[in-house]
């Protein structure tokens, strides 16, 4: 597998993360470098095998359906790049 | 200023010195010494003092714990309400705490004194403390050298006698590697034993939290803290809590080692396979039985690590974008840009690469052939351990390849950097406790530390055989000369 320059444009695009094509270029050979270390994966025949994704295989709890945080909006808000009347600013989405 | 918790806490119980007088003199080892060390991101003169004019006053009215009063730091990934936590990045550059992280509150609460904010690779990915936007930790030992990472700055503090402990995160070694690259103890415990509730996420199945400090005892002091219950944090396993200080005393006769053949084999160097070596003679000479063990998965361990560790990151830095906290880029066209623009300015390359893997193996299409292939390993590595624990108490090995290199040697080549990483990763893998210790030196003098890796919530016997080895020997308590 090798990644091109389109498919890592694409990748940069779903990860939201701004790249010129100078810095796709850069990052592509690192990242085919990267993917050459986990191609070693797909040799493994883990048929059968359950996928774990906790140590203890623990399934989530389940907390009763109460109120168990305060209104620390102003707190919150205050480390927030833009805000007004407790709301966040973000550029116009709908015209 | 190379006491241990216990000896400062030993001090102010008998009231040979106030913890005013303490902190106020590691605040002033701080100030002469970080400048070329840059360990720390902040240091908290004003709110360190407070909390040591509180613990005095806690301790004149018969209010004092174990460790009321004596000064220690925080890893910057741990959020503190009202103080700078940047997670070593420039996306967090401006985050001040709104609320405390569990791990901060029970120091709080036992009535331990902050000096500041330890530097780290930004987001806790690195092994070599060079991807902080604070710039790079240096190791005390060697300024020339990495301090390791990502707990870098936590390690090189606690080598410098700049605070006599630390906190740390361990995701796939970055508390065991800092304490070996710094000749100082860590332990990273079983997965689930310590809050991630406040402890900046990264890849979130396999982020824990430890202490890191000169000796086994300290590290179990400052875990029965740092450790417990936590319904904040939907990982947190619900048990009793544990004094993790309860078998120090226990002796290493009667103990099983298992040595991991695939750990000894071509790549470890040959001064660190002597320290290991010697290690094991030591163990042996103290009772210990010694075994040979397989972990035959361990070269598997890179590329699993390298495809869930990602993926979770790439999932878990998707909050960062630049509308409710965090960085936000001065000049964008619309709301998609605004979050382009943010997160490639307020990540650095080696975030930016690790969501880029994440976002591609999450991927439609990819799911499968990566993210679940990866976490079927997983299991078969954890099982790895469980038929290596038939045989043995402990698991005895390096902790990494080399000793520290040298900053900049490995900074252009993520592959060679991940591959740095292969005797600590199958341990977050697994969940299990793994813990590192001073042993030695290599040949060109730089720390190096010998991994214990027990089996789940096995950390009290494994800071026991610890410390039996610390009372025979004493790496740990070399210091570098500065």
């Amino acid at each position: 597998m090798s990644l091109s320059a389109t498919d890592v444009s694409r990748i940069a695009r779903l990860a939201r993360l701004h790249m010129d094509e100078s810095e796709i270029a850069a990052v592509q050979g690192q990242l085919n470098g990267i993917f050459g270390l986990i191609e070693a994966m797909q040799a493994v025949d883990t048929t059968g095998v359950a996928p774990m994704s906790h140590p203890q295989d623990v399934s989530l709890r389940l907390r009763d359906d109460v109120v168990s945080e305060s209104d620390r909006r102003a707190a919150y808000q205050a480390v927030a790049p833009s805000v007004e009347n407790g709301l966040y600013l973000v550029p116009k989405v709908i015209e | 200023m190379n006491y241990t918790l216990k000896q400062l806490s030993d001090a102010l119980a008998a009231g040979q010195m106030s913890s005013r007088e303490l902190t106020r003199d590691y605040l002033a080892r701080i100030d002469a010494l970080n400048p070329q060390l840059n360990a720390f991101i902040t240091v908290d003169h004003d709110g360190a003092l407070a909390a040591a004019d509180a613990a005095d006053a806690a301790r004149a009215a018969g209010q004092a714990c174990a460790l009321t009063g004596v000064p220690f730091a925080h890893k910057d990934v741990f959020v503190t309400e009202g103080l700078l936590t940047t997670c070593g990045s420039k996306m967090l550059g401006n985050f001040v705490g709104p609320y405390d992280a569990h791990v901060v509150s029970q120091c709080r609460q036992a009535g331990l004194v902050m000096l500041g904010k330890t530097n780290m690779d930004e987001f806790a990915m690195g092994s070599s403390n060079e991807n902080s936007a604070f710039g790079a930790v240096k190791n005390p030992w060697d300024v020339k050298a990495i301090p390791g990472g990502s707990s870098g700055g936590s390690a090189a503090a606690v080598a410098a006698g700049l605070v006599p402990a630390a906190t740390g995160t361990d995701t796939g070694g970055s508390i065991r590697q800092p304490a070996s690259h710094c000749g100082i103890t860590g332990i990273k415990p079983t997965y689930g034993t310590v809050s991630r509730y406040g402890m900046v996420a990264y890849a979130s199945s396999l982020d824990q939290g430890g202490p890191m400090a000169r000796t086994a005892e300290d590290c179990a002091l400052l875990l029965n803290v740092m450790a417990g219950f936590d319904a904040r944090d939907s990982t947190c396993l619900d048990r009793a809590k544990e004094d993790y200080t309860r078998s120090l005393n226990h002796p290493v006769a009667g103990l099983t080692i298992g040595l991991p053949k695939e750990f000894f084999a071509a790549g470890l160097s040959a001064d660190v396979a002597r320290v290991i070596d010697a290690a094991v003679a030591q163990f042996k000479a103290l009772g210990a039985k010694i075994v040979e063990v397989s972990l035959p998965k361990t070269e598997l361990s890179i590329p699993a690590y390298y495809v869930i560790a990602p993926a979770e990151a790439s999932s878990n830095l998707s909050r960062y974008d630049g509308a409710r906290y965090g960085h936000r880029a001065a000049q964008y066209k619309d709301l998609t840009d605004m979050y382009e623009r943010s997160r490639a300015e307020g990540f650095g390359a080696e975030v930016k690469r690790r969501i880029l893997v994440g976002t591609y193996v999450l991927s439609h299409g990819y799911y499968d052939a990566y993210y679940i292939q990866a976490q079927k390993i997983r299991r078969l590595i954890a099982e790895d351990f469980q038929a290596a624990f038939q045989q043995c108490d402990f698991i005895l090995g390096p902790v990494a390849p080399t000793a520290a290199f040298n900053l900049g040697e490995k900074s252009d080549d993520p592959v060679q950097m991940y591959l740095s990483d292969i005797y600590t990763l199958a341990v977050n893998l697994a969940g299990l406790p793994g813990m590192s210790l001073p042993a030695g030196f290599a040949d060109n003098g730089r720390p190096v530390g010998v991994q214990l890796i027990g089996n789940y919530f096995s950390e009290a016997a494994m800071l026991g055989a610890a410390h039996q080895f610390q009372l025979a020997t004493d790496w740990h308590a070399r210091t570098p000369a500065l």
